[in-house]
């Protein structure tokens, strides 16, 4: 269960994933108030807020940039999940790309899938202008300030993009002291979108270090080659103490969940989203 | 903790061990110790790892003398399908190879992990279906 307003008792929390702890979930066998709390079950939809449609940009061929922006105002963290549902009720999880702002502003990178229901529809049909309605923030894939020299490690593939560049916006605008290395790739220099503004905040920040991977055929100076989780995974020799982030392709994130695990690092420190596309699903 | 464990003026073992954080700590360890041993790994594999995470917690509570509900023929039953695997002795010795070592790491006193080892040692019959 998740209490609205107060905190539940830490000793109710007793094991939890940090994230889930900060967004107030908790176990209700564990629990023995100290306070009173407002509860919601865990995936209970909550409330479902209006949105407009302010900004179609196309990242790379097939990546679409779509800004919101919402009227109720709401908290989430940069690299949760929303989702967003078309007027005629489908429904589909985006990740949150850019860290809160003032604006009631809502960033996500839609990748196209061919034939996809929805992601076709927001290329080619939504407009800027129309309503969309969306849910609240769901997921514990995010950063959280506190053990700020701790090295971080991310990797993605496509789209997946999205929370990883945000959660590494946020750690550096939160101060993150340690290193944090990021490692997008694709199969061709395409889908490695918004590289540039990558390699800027490469510069600009001396602890955070980009690195684009191509796996496909082509091959280009300035790139790794190989799977980006491949290439992350074979970076450091040990990922003990390490907190990892992986999101994109699932049957990627699961296996490479285990590895970074065999490599070192501790449960507790891996958050992954898996992108899992449901085609049955309507 | 539960009443029983209260009303005793000694600590437990679970609690000299350092109760459930030790559980959690220890977890980290053990079972990335369990899923690169080519002895035992393979009756790892095909299972969620949040789920194996959880009962690898189960099993340390209960090897540490922590509060449990388990039954010798809920081990049985746990361990049965394990059986036409192969499971045995080898597999065993292995695991309590394993939990021994982990303890180590975590600096536990020796004459700890010898009370850890006995009360994982007093399933093995249940574990092995005997
Ligand atoms: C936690 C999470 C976060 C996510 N974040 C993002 C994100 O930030 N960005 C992003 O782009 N995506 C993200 N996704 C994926 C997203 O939710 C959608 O699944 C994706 O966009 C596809 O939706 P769609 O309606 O376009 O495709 P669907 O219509 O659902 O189809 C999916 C795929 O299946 C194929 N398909 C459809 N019907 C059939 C059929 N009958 N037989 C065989 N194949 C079929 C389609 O061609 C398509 O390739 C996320 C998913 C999750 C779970
Ligand atoms: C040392 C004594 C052992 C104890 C006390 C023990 C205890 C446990 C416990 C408490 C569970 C959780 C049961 C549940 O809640 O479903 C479990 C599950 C499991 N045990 Fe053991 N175990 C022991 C030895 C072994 C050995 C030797 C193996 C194999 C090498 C093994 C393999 C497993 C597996 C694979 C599971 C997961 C079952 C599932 O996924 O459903 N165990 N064990």
């Amino acid at each position: 269960m998740r209490s609205l307003d107060n905190a539940p008792p830490a000793s109710a929390q007793a094991g939890l994933k940090d994230t889930l702890q900060q967004q107030n979930y908790f176990p209700a066998c564990l629990c023995r108030p100290e306070q009173n709390m407002t509860v919601q079950m865990p995936n209970q939809q909550g409330i479902w807020i209006q949105a407009n449609v302010v900004k179609k940009q196309w990242l790379s061929p097939d990546i679409l940039r779509l800004v919101l922006e919402y009227e109720t105002k709401f908290n989430f963290f940069v690299g949760q999940l929303i989702n967003l549902k078309r007027p005629d009720g489908l429904i589909r999880s985006y990740s949150i790309a850019n860290i809160p702002h003032h604006e009631n502003i809502l960033e996500f990178h839609i990748r196209r899938l061919p034939d996809g229901q929805f992601s076709t529809w927001a290329h080619d049909e939504l407009e800027i202008g129309m309503e969309l309605t969306i849910s609240q923030a769901q997921g514990s894939c995010h950063y959280l300030p506190g053990r700020a020299e701790q090295p971080l490690l991310l990797a993605g593939t496509g789209s997946g993009l999205a929370p990883l560049w945000g959660i590494v916006t946020d750690a550096l605008v939160k101060g993150h002291s340690g290193p944090i290395h990021l490692f997008h790739g694709s199969r061709d220099p395409d889908g490695l979108y918004l590289r540039d503004e990558m390699r800027e905040m490469a510069m600009e920040f001396e602890n955070f270090r980009y690195t684009p991977c191509l796996s496909g055929d082509t091959a280009a100076a300035d790139y790794a080659r190989g799977r980006a989780y491949e290439v992350a995974l074979s970076s450091a020799q040990s990922l003990k103490g390490w907190r990892v982030y992986l999101c994109g392709h699932p049957e990627m994130v699961k296996q490479t969940r285990k590895m970074v695990y065999l490599k070192g690092a501790s449960m507790n420190d891996i958050y992954a989203d898996a992108f899992h596309v449901n085609p049955a699903e309507k | 903790m539960s009443a029983t464990q209260d009303t005793t003026l000694n600590e437990t073992l679970f609690d000299k061990i350092g109760g459930a954080p030790a559980v959690e700590a220890a977890v980290d360890i053990f079972y990335r110790k369990v899923l690169m041993d080519y002895r035992i790994n393979r009756f790892f594999e095909n299972t969620d790892m949040d789920t194996q995470r959880a009962k690898q917690k189960a099993f340390l509570t209960m090897a540490f003398g922590g509060p449990n509900n388990y039954t010798g023929t809920d081990m049985r039953n746990a361990h049965a399908r394990f059986i036409k695997m192969g499971l045995d002795d080898s597999h065993f010795d292995a695991v309590m190879e394993n939990l021994g070592a982990t303890l180590e790491e975590l600096d536990v006193p020796q004459e700890l992990i010898a009370e850890v080892a006995a009360i994982a040692e007093s399933t093995r019959n249940d574990v092995l279906n005997r």
